[in-house]
């Protein structure tokens, strides 16, 4: 999300910064005018040393860039297996063969279901806590909340495997009774604990749900106080008042903080590594266990690997990259439609 | 215009943090291979070491052996001020890689060199090559949660057909006849196996492929191969797995089913005895074993099928690997005195205790000869 851009802040002028000790009754020309000098020398040296610093970032960014694709390339093209289309993960071996549709696959699902699950929890907390709570009740939910940010991710993982998975038994058993039928519910093994992509999915959620809250209650808050009395004013209830003014004015908002919960679900690694049974294994049943995620396999196969599963692994890191990169694109496109009534980038 | 141009810098800028957490993602990892369940270090075994060398010798690898090494070096640095030994746990693979760089004074192997990497090894010592030193064994258990069901007995073939989801309920016909007064539930099994390479799965992929090899079809490797059950990362998860799930059946490092409680399976070798899972039996199947390796390296054949009573033959050999000849002379005399002493008796016996099985008499008198002829 943007600040609000600061375009009323125009440079003092030079005198403005000279200390007053050093401009004498007499001297007070020749003074102000040497000052005016250093301060845009100032100028020039902050100006130089800060764009210096941008372009060396840009410098060191793209030399990572062109190293990770040296090695990327060099693992492909020793590939015998079709890097796209290829399950298994054997980069290691000789020849290695390995391909990134299982990780691909399971990356993308179980950020689709912790997005599903998470966006309208989420708003739904930001609303609450930004509209409907008093303000006593308001400020610890939205601490607690913040504290559910910190937590570092391997306790998630910790929690995921020890707590939420056995716990998820009867969810899994019920989904599979009742909604069965529609393939993406249908357990081939109902035994089996679920360690799968619809439990990483759930335990993505919660880890995401923080962030987008935190930007949706923000932005919601922003919602000029005009536009919520006018709706008032018309004879709208409180709910058609977010409706009507909170939620379109919070829409680029949403769709950011959403980007952003999605980058976190995207690259998640040790919680899904954790909790997730790890196999080279492509299938619509959710529930069963199996599958794996590029951040996950990352960290699994690390340490392990040799130099060609090493360049292997970049060469995935680079396509979850990629993805991600896509998925802000896009998400940029639909913000900058909605950009003249928005609140992200008033 | 102005304007513009410092918003484009500061996308840039954001973009860029961006870019460099997402390969930040990169070096994430965790390595928690180690077989030692923790618990209190052991003061005694220290022997007698012969101190030689100055200053400090590096050495990394095997993650297997990373605790039997941490015992080792804090027995020999408190008999020995003038070395520092700084052994890294950062797995077999890059153990080997820093060794054949001439970073490390000698690398930690959960296997023996490759004859291509033998090879390798001529440039980095000179006039000689790498050789394979077997330093410690360790008994790779099998543990299983079925509440009600003590002394579990299965045999090769069994057990590579559970791994493989060929048995799926416990109380099927092969267990059966292996435990004939055990009430088996029918229960379906959850095989677990670990998500992560590891050398632990080398090994008992090696076992089940050299014991059974016509139930077990798939060449042994660090990564899992064999089609169906669950996987988990790391011993210590695939352990916790066990200890959770009912009718789980995992395999792991002797230390991690003792410090978790987790029963194991008494492995029917053919002796007509079913043989428990511990240091000392691991060491009796050690003994069977050959010495393959060429040279004065001492790589061992383990005798997977051997029959012999009371030998439990699913364990990893982990080795040291250094030069014959060429080492760095400047942590020549430290390395010798190290291996001299871990090769030791004192030294073997201090590690049992961490479920680590000692190298069979026999062999350690290779190594200790051995070391002594290292240039």
């Amino acid at each position: 999300m943007d600040t609000p851009s600061r375009s009323e802040h125009t440079p003092s002028p030079p005198d403005l910064v000279t200390p007053p000790g050093l401009t004498s009754p007499q001297t007070g020309l020749a003074a102000a005018s040497a000052a005016s000098g250093r301060a845009r020398l100032g100028d020039r040296l902050f100006a130089g040393a800060s764009k210096g610093s941008g372009i060396l970032l840009l410098v060191i960014m793209a030399a990572i860039a062109v190293f990770l694709a040296v090695r990327a390339t060099v693992a492909i093209s020793a590939n015998e297996g079709n890097f796209l289309t290829t399950f298994e993960w054997n980069a290691n071996a000789n020849p290695p063969v390995f391909g990134i549709a299982v990780l691909a696959y399971g990356t993308v699902v179980s950020s689709i279901i912790a997005m599903v699950i998470a966006v309208p929890v989420a708003v739904g907390i930001a609303l609450f806590v930004s509209h409907y709570a008093p303000r006593r009740l308001a400020q610890p939910i939205a601490f607690v909340i913040d504290l559910l940010a910190a937590v570092p991710s391997i306790i998630y993982g910790l929690w995921g495997a020890l707590f939420l998975v056995p716990h998820l038994t009867g969810l899994n058993l019920w989904l599979d009774e009742y909604l069965g039928w529609t393939v993406i519910f249908d357990k081939t093994n109902p035994a089996a604990t679920p360690r799968s992509l619809f439990t990483v999915g759930i335990l993505l959620a919660i880890m995401i749900l923080p962030i987008i809250t935190n930007v949706t209650r923000e932005v919601f808050l922003q919602v000029p106080r005009a536009h919520e009395e006018a709706a008032l004013a018309l004879g709208a209830t409180r709910w058609e008042v977010i409706r009507m003014s909170v939620l379109p004015f919070g829409r680029s908002g949403i769709i950011s903080a959403s980007m952003l919960g999605l980058g976190r679900a995207l690259g998640e690694t040790m919680a899904v590594a954790t909790v997730l049974s790890a196999s080279p294994v492509l299938t619509a049943h959710l529930l069963d266990a199996g599958g794996g995620t590029f951040a996950q396999n990352i960290a699994s196969a690390f340490k392990e690997a040799n130099d060609m599963g090493r360049d292997a692994l970049i060469a995935s890191g680079l396509v979850l990259f990629v993805i991600t990169l896509l998925v802000n694109g896009a998400a940029r496109l639909i913000i900058a439609r909605h950009k003249e009534y928005s609140g992200a980038n008033a | 215009m102005k304007l513009q141009h410092k918003s484009g810098l500061r996308t840039l800028a954001v973009s860029a943090i961006a870019l460099t957490s997402a390969f930040a993602l990169t070096a994430c990892g965790s390595d928690n291979n180690t077989p030692g369940g923790g618990g209190e270090t052991t003061q005694a075994g220290a022997g007698d070491i012969k101190c030689d060398g100055k200053g400090q010798l590096l050495a990394a690898g095997s993650t297997a052996q990373k605790n039997a090494m941490d015992l080792w070096v804090q027995n020999y640095s408190q008999a020995c001020k003038d070395v520092q030994i700084n052994y890294q746990g950062t797995g077999s693979g890059a153990g080997i890689e820093q060794f054949m760089q001439g970073k490390i004074g000698f690398a930690g192997s959960d296997s023996a060199l490759k004859p291509e990497e033998v090879e390798a090894s001529k440039k980095v010592c000179k006039g000689g090559q790498a050789i394979d030193l077997p330093m410690v064994g360790g008994p790779i258990a099998i543990g299983y949660n079925l509440p009600g069901v003590e002394n579990l007995v299965l045999d090769a073939e069994t057990i590579a057909k559970i791994f493989d989801s060929k048995i799926t309920k416990w109380n099927d016909a092969a267990i059966k006849k292996l435990n004939p007064d055990a009430k088996l539930p029918g229960t379906a099994i959850q095989a677990f196996h670990r998500s992560d390479e590891s050398g632990t799965t080398d090994n008992f992929t090696k076992y089940l492929k050299g014991a059974a090899p016509d139930a077990w079809k798939y060449e042994p490797a660090k990564a899992w191969e064999a089609k169906g059950g669950q996987s988990a990362d790391g011993s210590s998860g695939v352990a916790s797995q066990v200890k959770q799930v009912e009718g789980a059946i995992g395999y792991f490092e002797l230390s991690y089913a003792d410090a978790n409680q987790i029963p194991t399976v008494d492995l029917d070798n053919g002796s007509g005895k079913p043989v428990e899972a511990t240091t000392a039996n691991a060491s009796a199947a050690i003994g069977e074993a050959e010495v393959v390796g060429t040279g004065k390296s001492l790589a061992l054949k383990l005798a997977y099928d051997t029959k012999a009573e009371g030998a439990y033959p699913i364990s990893l050999v982990t080795y040291e690997i250094v030069c014959d000849k060429g080492n760095n002379a400047e942590t020549l005399g430290a390395v010798k005195s190290f291996l001299a002493y871990t090769a030791s008796e004192a030294g073997q016996k201090a590690v049992t205790d961490k479920g680590y099985a000692p190298l069979p008499e026999e062999i350690a008198v290779k190594v200790r000869e051995t070391v002594d002829s290292l240039s």
